[in-house]
């Protein structure tokens, strides 16, 4: 009851019959998206092409099999079925991007389809974005629209820097699964766990990428839906625990599974699924040095290698990914603090396993960002972590596009959401902060201006990459560090009555 | 959040929008033996490059004037002349005489559009913004906001970075020239208004205001006195802009008359192709080509667009201010546009030019001839292959100059100006005048929607091959007519005062 008024009241501060703003801001982005539709795309086109034509031409139980193209079905099953979708509309469009044996297909109207599809399916994206922007309280007193949070926020989110060229340019769906986490964050912050538990539980059958969230989700759910109440000094009561609480959520998460890998399992072909889903076969750094723990290790790698040191095992990393988190989802057993703890909880993931990952994709720091931009409209504090994060995390995107004509898109794009960001959110302060930024900007010049016309490009080709990755890894463990005491401080403070 | 931050971020996404367009294809892609207008601007960086400037405009062996000769004034020339020392230094493939003829790589077309953009970033951009910011009404937010709308009027970057030419450079020069003329810097205004004019001829379109607003200006200083003083400064640099920019040509009265021919080619009929000026529209009922001789047709066009234009001039040169000169501009160019003799449907951009300075004042009706100037376009944005940004950039503009400026909020009578024709016909029943022009836009809207998707989707009737075309321009010209009337009326009518103005704001 208290829940639901302090929520309405939510609303009605929001003021949500003046929203108008809303809409021209996501109209304006799908057209901005749309003038890139002739601009360079990935062999990730390529990927989502053959799946379409693999959902498409084959029966369910050949998906997993298929390898005639070298971009097989990776994704788990509810992903093939949203691919099965759209080829059902795609065939309208043009019939022979459908053919499996079609390798590398890519006609106009192919490249229209599969554009628009991305665009189109960044509703659920928009859809989500306008549900947080409900979950934000409004300055009061401003009148600017400008200035207000839930304003700030729709442009963060909306207008996002990684989220267009690594969806719209390089070509990939992130917008719409995007859109289900958000939405399932948007429901925990309005209380309505279930419907947040059946989004996730969608979401991990899109993109298994999202189980490195997966803890803070279960922990968050177990304690704090679970065990309805708490001591008055925050920690766990156990007598409140509430068995048809736990069977209702067991019972979503688990539907939702059996819907999407039952008829696999029913079929005996798992172990087929499952290799697909997880291939321990690939390196230890992605083709690009996403800018983690292990490119620093890295250098030290290179600097070490006559001295005959070797990368770390898999099961190092794992332990690692798994051991750094723990704090982060044991403070939020220990005294949750309401759906913001968790989604702080949930960026220390997101980071964590970013950080410390296995063949991690310098693309994985979205699922930071992009939850850490509703910290930071509301808090001072969060918004200069956001500002580090958001710019060494979306300047490390910049070798995904590395073709001439689309370089000026991604400069400019890059500088309109940081103008943005740092005009709207005010909050650089620290001077550390201000000289590692404009140190980026210098990394910059040097390594995209400067490097390609000194005599070294030929010597050292490899060296505005790693300079890149190194440089950038230090923010984003600056990052980390920093969200990770803030979390750990708060734990410290005696509880506010 | 401070207006730098918003300028900046305006800026930053109207070239984010240009550099989109430009992705696309351009006039002529890959169609020998004659290419397009892309071709033309390569070719004159190749002829002002191997040639010495005495050569430029003439006939010779290594200059086939048949071939895309240069027909524009020399501050073109040299630009082009600038480009090609750049394109030389980079690839000399580029600009090599004879052999470069009909060259095409994706390199190439980088370095194209990249000096447009640098050439816009230089001269137009920063023109728009000082003006947006210094002579428009309102407040910042409203001044960003006229700024976004400004930038983003889809004709202009349709042409430069979809079609290919260099407008940004004669519009920005314009610019500047209405710029200084309304911070009352009248001598440096002329200076800016000669290099337009040095750029490209058809900047004549906007001649006319710009003379009788210094003149009436001088005329109201006294004409014995400060007045004649200040004609004097303005006529010496005019006199001496023109003499520096032709100074190659000067030597010899026989280079100089060669120039002004190939600038003016009065041999190529009234009018060509499909364009929304009163001479094709009639065209389609009264084949006046085949009645008048070409002498004729001349004389008749040019009696025709000096009538049109006198209205609006002469009330310039009595009233000489900033408002009444805005108007004049686009009066003075869209009676260029409508009645002179050999007009190209790119032409409307001198017109749409003076229109975007009315977006803070006539939100309306300014966007409405914006967008129908646009979609006069069409036919040659659709021979480019540029359907994609066409819709894109159309659609942009429409709802978001509508959502920023509040267009269908602020129209009441009042605020559309038109009390004057409640005066002219007062036998009018008593109607609400902004309901219908309302409703007006919303069926003209629909309408230019609708023919632009019939023109794409529907194969034309074989024996009527160019209905569509005609169909469009008609459509266009009477867009085009209509908004001349309405600002001359605009013009004739008393401003609106001071206290409803502050009243709107």
């Amino acid at each position: 009851m208290s829940i639901k008024s302090s929520f309405q009241s939510v609303m009605a501060a929001t003021g949500l019959h003046n929203r108008s703003w809303f809409p021209a801001l996501a109209v304006g982005v799908s057209l901005l998206k749309s003038l890139f539709i002739g601009a360079y795309h990935s062999t990730d086109f390529e990927v989502h092409r053959n799946w379409l034509a693999v959902t498409y031409s084959l029966p369910v139980s050949r998906w997993y099999h298929e390898n005639t193209s070298e971009w097989t079905l990776d994704y788990p099953p509810l992903f093939a079925w949203f691919e099965f979708g759209l080829s059902q509309v795609a065939q309208h469009f043009d019939g022979n991007m459908l053919l499996v044996e079609n390798l590398n297909y890519s006609s106009p109207s192919t490249v229209l389809f599969q554009r628009l599809s991305v665009i189109i399916t960044d509703l659920v994206f928009m859809y989500a974005t306008r549900e947080c922007c409900r979950c934000v309280q409004d300055q009061k007193g401003s009148q600017d629209i400008l200035n207000q949070p839930p304003f700030i926020l729709a442009v963060l989110l909306l207008w996002n820097f990684g989220l267009l060229i690594v969806d719209h340019i390089h070509f990939q769906y992130n917008g719409f699964l995007f859109g289900f986490l958000l939405l399932s964050v948007a429901k925990h912050l309005q209380s309505q766990h279930l419907q947040g538990a059946l989004l996730f539980s969608i979401l991990l059958n899109l993109k298994h990428i999202y189980l490195y969230v997966a803890p803070a989700y279960g922990v968050y759910l177990l304690r704090s839906y679970c065990f309805t109440q708490d001591h008055t000094d925050g920690s766990i009561r156990w007598s409140s625990f509430s068995l048809v609480r736990l069977l209702a959520l067991g019972g979503i998460v688990a539907s939702v599974c059996a819907l999407s890998f039952g008829p696999f399992i029913i079929m005996g072909q798992l172990p087929q699924v499952l290799s697909r889903l997880f291939p321990f076969k690939r390196g230890l750094c992605h083709a690009y040095w996403a800018p983690n723990v292990w490119a620093l290790y890295n250098v030290l790698d290179k600097g070490l290698a006559t001295l005959g040191e070797s990368p770390p095992p898999s099961s190092v990393t794992w332990s690692l990914r798994r051991s750094f988190p723990e704090p982060a989802v044991a403070s939020i057993w220990r005294r949750p603090r309401g759906a913001r703890g968790f989604l702080r909880c949930l960026l220390l993931c997101a980071l964590g396993s970013f950080l410390f990952g296995w063949h991690v994709h310098e693309k994985a720091i979205l699922i930071a960002i992009l939850p850490l931009s509703f910290l930071a409209v509301e808090s001072r504090e969060d918004a200069g972590i956001f500002l580090v994060l958001t710019t060494t995390g979306h300047y490390s995107l910049f070798p995904l596009l590395f073709t001439p004509p689309e370089f000026l898109i991604k400069v400019v794009l890059m500088l309109l959401f940081t103008i943005y960001s740092v005009t709207a959110l005010r909050k650089l302060h620290r001077p550390l902060e201000v000289m590692y930024l404009l140190g980026l900007v210098s990394v910059a010049i040097a390594c995209e201006v400067v490097f390609p016309l000194s005599p070294w490009q030929q010597k050292l080709p490899f060296l505005p990459l790693l300079v890149t990755s190194v440089y950038c890894s230090v923010g984003v463990c600056y990052s980390f560090l920093h969200l990770y005491i803030t979390l750990l401080r708060q734990h410290k403070k005696p509880k506010q009555p | 959040m401070p207006t730098w931050s918003l300028v900046s971020i305006c800026v930053l996404l109207c070239i984010v929008v240009r550099w989109g367009v430009s992705l696309n294809s351009y006039s002529g892609a890959g169609k020998p033996p004659m290419f397009g207008d892309y071709e033309a601007q390569r070719h004159w960086q190749e002829v002002t490059y191997n040639l010495p400037p005495q050569e430029w405009y003439f006939n010779t062996t290594d200059n086939d004037l048949n071939y895309w000769g240069l027909d524009y004034p020399p501050l073109t020339a040299y630009h082009s002349w600038i480009c090609a020392y750049i394109a030389k230094t980079i690839n000399p493939d580029w600009v090599e005489l004879h052999k470069s003829r009909g060259y095409e790589s994706p390199s190439h077309k980088l370095f194209m559009r990249a000096t447009v953009l640098v050439a816009d970033l230089l001269i137009y951009i920063p023109a728009v913004v000082l003006y947006c910011l210094y002579l428009t009404d309102g407040s910042s937010k409203k001044k960003v906001s006229t700024l976004l709308c400004f930038l983003l009027y889809p004709g202009l970057i349709l042409i430069d970075y979809g079609h290919f030419q260099y407008n940004g450079v004669s519009q920005g020069f314009a610019l500047w020239g209405v710029l200084a003329l309304g911070l009352g810097w009248d001598v440096s205004g002329s200076m800016a208004f000669s290099l337009a004019l040095n750029y490209k001829q058809m900047e004549l379109y906007h001649a006319l205001p710009f003379f009788c607003y210094l003149l009436g200006k001088c005329v109201k200083l006294g004409l014995m006195g400060k007045g004649l003083f200040l004609l004097v400064r303005i006529a010496v640099t005019v006199l001496v802009t023109f003499a520096l920019c032709w100074l190659p040509f000067l030597s010899d009265p026989h280079q100089a008359l060669q120039v002004v021919r190939r600038i003016f080619p009065v041999a190529r009929g009234l009018f060509e192709d499909k364009v929304a000026n009163a001479w094709c529209s009639l065209n389609t009922l009264i084949k006046i080509r085949s009645i008048l001789s070409s002498e004729s047709q001349l004389q008749f066009s040019f009696a025709c667009t000096l009538l049109a234009v006198l209205p609006s001039s002469i009330r310039l040169l009595i009233k000489p201010n900033f408002w009444q000169f805005k108007l004049a501009l686009v009066n003075s160019s869209l009676a260029f546009f409508l009645f002179s003799y050999q007009v190209h449907e790119k032409s409307i951009l001198l017109a749409a030019l003076p229109a975007c300075l009315l977006l803070n004042d006539l939100p309306l009706v300014v966007i409405w001839f914006l967008q129908a100037s646009t979609f006069s376009m069409l036919p040659l944005f659709l021979k480019d292959g540029l359907l994609a940004p066409y819709t894109v950039t159309s659609l942009a503009f429409l709802l978001l100059s509508i959502y920023l400026l509040s267009a269908l909020e602020h129209c009441s009578e009042e605020e559309l100006r038109l009390g004057a024709y409640r005066k002219l016909f007062f036998c009018l029943p008593k109607m609400d005048l902004a309901c219908i022009v309302r409703w007006k836009f919303y069926v003209s809207v629909a309408a230019m929607a609708g023919l632009s998707i019939v023109s794409v989707v529907l194969v034309p009737p074989p024996h009527l091959p160019d209905l569509f075309p005609v169909l469009v321009s008609a459509t266009a010209f009477l867009h085009f007519l209509g908004t001349f009337i309405y600002f001359n009326v605009v013009q004739f009518s008393r401003p609106l005062s001071k206290k409803s103005q502050k009243k709107n704001n």
